[in-house]
């Protein structure tokens, strides 16, 4: 017999130090208490994190990797959008 | 080791000549040190292989708990016991990251499982032996997880990137698995006569087991050469075997007991220890479902899987009860 299998879930951490949530891996749930439930004991066992986010994976759009050169290359060439792009003479001090 | 024979559905490895140019800018990616995410293009061959090693890796990892979970209620102290609790916790946690690992590759886990009770996916021949004695869960910790460090360190490099990161992970978790496995040892060796036997009796059971643990030699394997070219293998068994007899053998002078192996000297030329092969027929017994504990194993993986199947239904109905009732109100 072939019982239906639990959906999967994505999870999300935030750790102790104010940085943002953190995808750290999945796991199956029947739904998003039980995937909080069990994202505390998978994936925050040592501290890991003080906030859980989970959001089902079906639910997930993602851009495609056939898309890479479109989606990524146009901003390749604009290097004047760095820091590093404008000369300021070393006698302005500290910019 | 955790993934020892993974034999590859291919005819091992594939000339560059011989390879579509989708195969070919796949390699060159490889070879420039690219990590492989779930949706880009693979190799039929590359996906196959993958799912085999980590779903073998991770059904180590579950079946691995059965051995030390025998120990759990009989651990000696309650420390003990919370540190083995800790221990065997954390396995059953690198099961499910490699599970999600494979999973990526589209295939799932309740499919995964049902290979493993099969038979059609395999797990490590070291957890077909039995844990006698508390000092086995000395041993186990110190030389199975000691075994297992050695081949995941490498894998962290690994070309498939969920499964790196999930070594990665693992990784992290696992030095604390050796560390509490010596510690045992310590108390042992330094306990009464009969402990020191009784530590000295775990090492001479597991020593060959956990040398068989990195596989057969793969000197001329085919399947090996093309694991390595996509980077799914970082190193031969035989390196790795090597680098374990030599760190584990100062560790075991350390604790005053003697590795079972009358052969074993350090070799000054190669700047390495001698030692002697494990039974490899021994091996392919215990791999092909003859050793002391596969059949206990399995049924245990098979009735935890039968027994809590009504739970899995019931609670997947009752979700969809609540889901459909929320609808219905909104
Ligand atoms: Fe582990
Ligand atoms: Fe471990």
């Amino acid at each position: 017999m072939s019982v239906k299998e639990w959906p999967l879930w994505e999870v999300f951490i935030r750790g102790q130090h104010g940085m943002s949530h953190r995808h750290v891996g999945s796991l199956h749930a029947v739904d998003a208490k039980h995937a909080i439930k069990n994202a505390r004991d998978v994936y925050t066992r040592r501290n890991e994190g003080v906030s859980i986010w989970v959001v089902e994976a079906a639910h997930i759009a993602a851009s495609s990797p056939s898309e890479k050169g479109p989606m990524y290359d146009p901003a390749r060439d604009k290097v004047y959008r760095h820091p590093t792009f404008y000369d300021i003479p070393d006698d302005v001090g500290k910019m | 080791m955790y993934a020892q024979m993974v034999k590859s559905t291919g005819k091992g490895l594939v000339a560059r000549e011989d390879m579509s140019p989708e195969d070919c800018a796949f390699q060159d990616r490889i070879d420039a040190g690219e990590k492989i995410e779930p949706r880009d293009y693979m190799p039929d061959g590359y996906r196959r292989n993958l799912i085999r090693q980590i779903g073998q890796h991770a059904h180590s990892e579950i079946v691995g708990q059965l051995p030390e979970g025998n120990w759990i209620t009989r651990a000696p102290t309650l420390e003990r016991k919370a540190n083995l609790l800790a221990k065997v916790q954390d396995e059953a946690g690198h099961g499910l990251y490699l599970y999600c690992a494979a999973e990526t590759l589209g295939v799932s886990r309740d499919e995964m499982t049902e290979m493993l009770l099969d038979g059609r996916m395999k797990y490590s021949s070291i957890f077909n032996y039995p844990t006698l004695t508390w000092a086995d869960m000395g041993a186990v910790g110190w030389l199975v997880d000691g075994a297992a460090i050695m081949n995941q360190v490498p894998l962290q490099r690994t070309s498939y990137g969920p499964y790196a990161r999930a070594m990665v992970r693992i990784c992290k978790e696992e030095s604390f698995h050796q560390r509490q496995g010596f510690h045992i040892m310590m108390a042992m060796v330094n306990g009464t006569a009969d402990q020191k036997r009784m530590a000295q009796d775990a090492l001479n059971r597991f020593w060959y087991p956990a040398l068989m643990m990195f596989g057969p030699s793969d000197k001329d394997s085919v399947h090996s050469a093309q694991s390595m070219a996509w980077r799914i293998k970082v190193n031969t068994n035989d390196e790795l075997r090597q680098k374990f007899v030599d760190e584990t053998v100062p560790q075991a002078e350390y604790l005053g007991l003697t590795i079972p192996d009358a052969h074993l000297h350090w070799n000054d030329e190669t700047e390495h220890y001698d030692f002697t092969e494990p039974d490899w027929d021994e091996f392919f017994d215990v791999i092909s479902g003859n050793g002391p504990c596969n059949v206990d194993r399995l049924n245990a993986r098979k009735t935890a899987w039968d027994d809590g199947a009504w739970v899995r239904e019931a609670m997947m109905a009752h979700a969809e009860k609540k889901a459909a009732r929320k609808q219905a109100a909104e």
